[in-house]
């Protein structure tokens, strides 16, 4: 049953085919199993996992409960919750237990989805490799000697090593999406504000996301739809209703106007523009038509994007000081002994990096060259990306340039890292839902595929990836050994 | 010295807490003097994942002071990340308003001692969140971090640098502090530091038009400390450059005990604060139909108020100034005004200020506190104006009303002292008197006048002051006189 996806799982969670504890127990079976090789749970919690399924199934029994009561799912050890371990990847928070839920936790919870624990993570999110935890690097499932892709490493390797049927993670620049691409499985993230921030560790607070790794468009459709929302306790949270998702996804693709834009293309390895291109024909069979465009802008991303970033980080980082919560150095002789130990000890290399970064580029006299500058950059994009949707629906191109690569392959080359997310990094500085879904193999590894739409356009995402599901058969693959 | 040669310049930042229940990014409540910690949730500690959420309330009262004030209210403004470390800002960052505040550029009236009128310039008032406090003395040889006050909401208000003496500072600081209290926008309560104030002095040679380097006196939390601080740093800056140094810029702390200022930190190890918008909050966005309504909510401010008691009750300037120094002190003037319907209210003004506030400031009370209702004064006066009594024992009156918390009449009937208006009566009184003192009786009309002060007092000392003054004044000086 761990090859099953929600939606079949909830179906037979209502069918007793099998009870939640049955699910969850499995599941936990399946990280005791597969984490050693995978290390992709930093925290599993057990104990509490079979107490909300047993809750789970007494709901069923009354016959309470909705198409999420009873799943077994991860969160990404970025979500806060209540009385768990929160790490965020980070030594800095390797005791941190915290005292609240994020509000995507809560709202999974209370749609009654069973967590049976927090995945690995970059450290703070920072990396694109997932080789930046302190826990460890996370192994690809397919290849056990590549990177499943990052941040969102732990909850990609999770699901496409089915030791849960979805996980949550985030996405600043492409920490959902290209994870998902380089593990073979479905990454959405949504528009920014679509989903609450709010107990979600800040990386860069006006690129963050939270979204979904499935196995299906559908699934993914299921999960949004249960953790979207206005919260009153993120002001960036956006007041748009939720639309039921999972209600348009059987939508006709009859005439849908898709845009290929030339930027997409460029750099991209062939195995991966083959995969696009056979993509392509599927929808143009659907009845779909493409074109292509240009977003001048789009190369400029990834530095704009490494302004942006590490300008906030450097500045929502400064709570991890040693004084009230968190990593503490040893005896320090005073204020600023504490201050740097702690930070020092705390942090890894790639998070000190940004931070450095991020306090350079706001600095007197940089400020101006810098981050207001970047800001400008980020504008031209979000216009460029605005105008190119008044001519197509959704925008459609690889995920990344390359499939996974080698453990340690780029990580004393940032540059070369940086550039992975080179086709994702648009969308957040655009604010744009974005997904991934596999499209193809090559050499033995997945190949992802992402559909861009304008701002709060999610449900005609998920019914483009759903249709070429329907059509395909690339995310129903299971990595050998793990079927 | 010198001082006449020079001229001072000072501009103030007042920082004023709204009194709002709530923090202004959390729901926190603000209450002074909780126990350490038990008024700091998630946010104020600034916990992983939390994020700020813009209480309503602290726009609101902002909009009213721009608007008491003259001042633009910005459609848009924004909310800034000040970046630096202290154990006290657990973020690592200050919430506030940088390059867009909510009110820019207004103006107020200062009266100086003089009586001349003076208006000085706002440069901008903005939103920001209080720090922490740093606990130094009650853990030994270890620091206490309290976050009570963390998220505290602030407005800070920015003059131009247009006062040029220490008075003028004060006077500014006072009207202020009159104005948000008259706004219902902040308590003005300085001990506990909701009112406080920072001041940037420099001086110039007289004529120079380009300002010197300034120091800035930080966190001056009464009238008399701005006053003593910025005239000790005002001699000192003089002193210093007369005897050929320089003024560096910088921020300095009074110390209350010494009388003197002394610097804190200098612009050498100076933060770059890094400021950038804080991408967790929204501009801030007010429109006109907002605007108008706070408008509609402002109350009469003390200078409309103060106009209106001169012409409506005749008043003096200096007396209008008095009783609209805050709005309940005015509130208490009216009410007396108003049981005595409308009689007299020069008398009803030299009360409150006089008696009433000598009663209030000998036990450090304000009129709030007064143990006196405006109804109990009003039924006092009213005693005044009917004859009833005279001034002078309404005064004793006062007395026992102020200790007793009786009401005029009980204890005039009590005590008996009811004036005799009875002509009879003073005249069989004064009767005795000369009787009794026949030597300065015959001084008296031998033509030394000044003797008919001490009938008087005679008279009123048998009568222990009951006679009516007015009455005793003209039998006696009927009777006084040489007979025919």
């Amino acid at each position: 049953m761990h090859n099953l996806t929600i939606k079949q799982l909830s179906d037979g969670l209502r069918q007793k085919k099998f009870s939640s504890v049955e699910l969850t127990q499995s599941a936990l079976a399946r990280v005791e199993k597969f984490n050693p090789r995978l290390n992709a749970f930093i925290t599993v919690t057990a104990e509490r996992a079979l107490e909300h399924a047993r809750r789970a199934d007494a709901r069923l029994a009354r016959g309470e409960g909705g198409p999420l009561t009873g799943v077994p799912i991860a969160h990404k050890d970025i979500f806060c919750a209540a009385e768990v371990r929160t790490t965020c990847g980070s030594r800095m928070l390797d005791r941190f237990v915290s005292p609240y839920d994020a509000t995507v936790v809560a709202k999974l919870q209370a749609a009654g989805v069973v967590s049976v624990g927090k995945t690995n993570m970059d450290e703070f999110a920072m990396g694109s490799s997932n080789e930046t935890s302190y826990y460890g690097p996370v192994r690809n499932p397919w290849d056990e000697t590549r990177v499943p892709g990052g941040s969102s490493g732990g909850s990609a390797a999770a699901v496409a090593g089915r030791v849960v049927p979805a996980a949550t993670g985030t996405d600043t620049g492409g920490s959902i999406r290209q994870p998902a691409a380089l593990s073979g499985i479905v990454g959405l993230k949504p528009t920014y504000g679509r989903v609450s921030r709010y107990g979600m560790i800040a990386f860069a607070s006006s690129l963050d996301q939270a979204g979904v790794l499935t196995q299906t468009a559908e699934d993914a459709a299921l999960l949004l739809g249960a953790m979207a929302g206005l919260d009153p306790r993120d002001s960036t949270s956006v007041d748009e209703p939720v639309p039921d998702y999972a209600a348009e996804l059987n939508k006709p693709l009859q005439g849908l106007k898709i845009g290929l834009l030339k930027e997409f293309f460029d750099g991209l390895e062939p195995g991966n523009a083959q995969a696009v291109q056979a993509a392509l024909e599927v929808f143009r069979k659907l009845g779909a038509s493409t074109q292509e465009l240009s977003l001048p802008s789009l190369p400029l991303s990834v530095s704009t994007y490494y302004v942006v970033a590490p300008a906030e980080c450097s500045s929502n980082l400064s709570r991890f000081d040693g004084v009230r919560f968190g990593h503490r150095c040893e005896e320090p002789r005073d204020l600023l002994d504490l201050y740097k130990r702690s930070r020092g000890e705390g942090f890894g290399a790639e998070v000190k990096r940004r931070i450095m970064t991020g306090t350079y580029v706001l600095s007197a006299g940089y400020y101006d060259a810098y981050y207001l500058k970047a800001q400008k950059v980020r504008q031209l994009i979000a216009d460029d990306f605005r105008r190119a949707f008044e001519s197509v629906d959704v925008l459609i191109g690889p995920t990344t340039p390359t499939p996974a690569f080698e453990l340690g392959a780029k990580v004393d080359d940032p540059i070369t890292m940086y550039l992975n997310d080179i086709y994702t990094i648009g969308a957040n500085m655009a604010g744009l839902p974005a997904l991934s879904t596999p499209c193809g193999f090559v050499d033995g590894l997945p190949v992802g595929l992402q559909i861009v739409g304008p701002v709060f356009s999610e449900a005609r995402l998920l019914n483009v990836a759903h249709a070429y599901q329907q059509e395909t058969e690339w995310h129903t693959k299971i990595p050998h050994g793990y079927e | 010295m010198s001082e006449r040669s020079w001229e001072t310049v000072i501009g103030l930042e007042i920082h004023a807490q709204l009194a709002t229940r709530a923090k202004i990014f959390s729901g926190s409540p603000t209450a002074y003097g909780a126990e350490a910690n038990t008024q700091a949730d998630l946010v104020d500690l600034g916990y992983p994942g939390v994020l700020p959420v813009l209480n309503g309330e602290v726009v609101r009262m902002a909009v009213k002071f721009g608007l008491a004030v003259g001042a633009k209210i910005a459609p848009r403004s924004v909310f800034a990340r000040k970046n630096y470390f202290y154990p006290d800002l657990p973020k690592g960052y200050q919430i506030s308003q940088y390059e867009l505040p909510v009110v820019a550029g207004g103006t107020l009236d200062i009266v100086l001692e003089d009586g001349a009128h003076k208006t000085i310039g706002i440069t901008r008032a903005h939103l920001e969140e209080d720090a922490g406090k740093s606990l130094h003395e009650a853990l030994p040889g270890l620091t206490g971090i309290d976050l009570n006050r963390a998220g505290t909401p602030l407005l800070e208000i920015v003059s131009e640098p247009e006062m040029r003496s220490a008075r003028e500072a004060v006077a500014y600081m006072k009207k202020i502090h009159t104005l948000v209290r008259y706004l219902g926008i902040c308590d003005g309560n300085m001990q506990e530091g909701s009112f406080r104030c920072d001041a940037n002095v420099s001086v110039r040679p007289k004529g120079q038009e380009k300002f010197g380097t300034r120091a800035e006196i930080k966190n001056l939390n009464s009238f008399r400390f701005v006053e003593k601080a910025i005239n000790y740093e005002v001699e000192r800056q003089i002193e210093l450059i007369e005897s050929g140094g320089t003024v560096v810029q910088e921020t300095r702390l009074f110390d209350v005990d010494k009388g003197e200022t002394r610097a804190m930190r200098s612009k050498e190890e100076a933060n770059d604060y890094r400021y950038f918008p804080d991408p967790d909050l929204l501009p801030l966005v007010i429109d006109e139909d907002y605007v108008a309504r706070v408008r509609g909510e402002l109350p009469e401010l003390p200078d409309e108020k103060a106009a209106r008691f001169s012409s409506q009750y005749g008043l003096s300037a200096y007396d209008a100034g008095v009783l609209t120094a805050s709005r309940e002190l005015a509130d208490y003037y009216e009410a007396v005004v108003k049981t005595l319907d409308g009689a007299e209210p020069k008398l009803a003004a030299n009360w409150v200020m006089g008696d009433v506030g000598g009663a209030l400031n000998k036990e450090g009370l304000d009129i709030t506190a007064c143990r006196l209702g405006a109804a109990q004064l009003a039924g006092l006066l009213g005693r005044i104006i009917d004859n009833t009594i005279s001034g002078k024992i309404a005064k004793e009156v006062f007395e026992s009303m102020w200790s007793e918390g009786q009401d005029a009449d009980a204890i005039i009937e009590a005590r008996g002292l009811r004036q005799i208006t009875d002509t009879g009566a003073i005249e069989k009184v004064i009767d005795e008197v000369m009787a009794a003192n026949p030597k300065q009786l015959a001084d008296y009309r031998a033509g030394k006048d000044k003797l008919f002060g001490f009938f008087v007092g005679q008279v009123m000392k048998v009568t222990q002051g009951k006679a009516n003054p007015a009455q005793v004044n003209e039998l006696l000086k009927r009777k006084l006189a040489p007979s025919p």
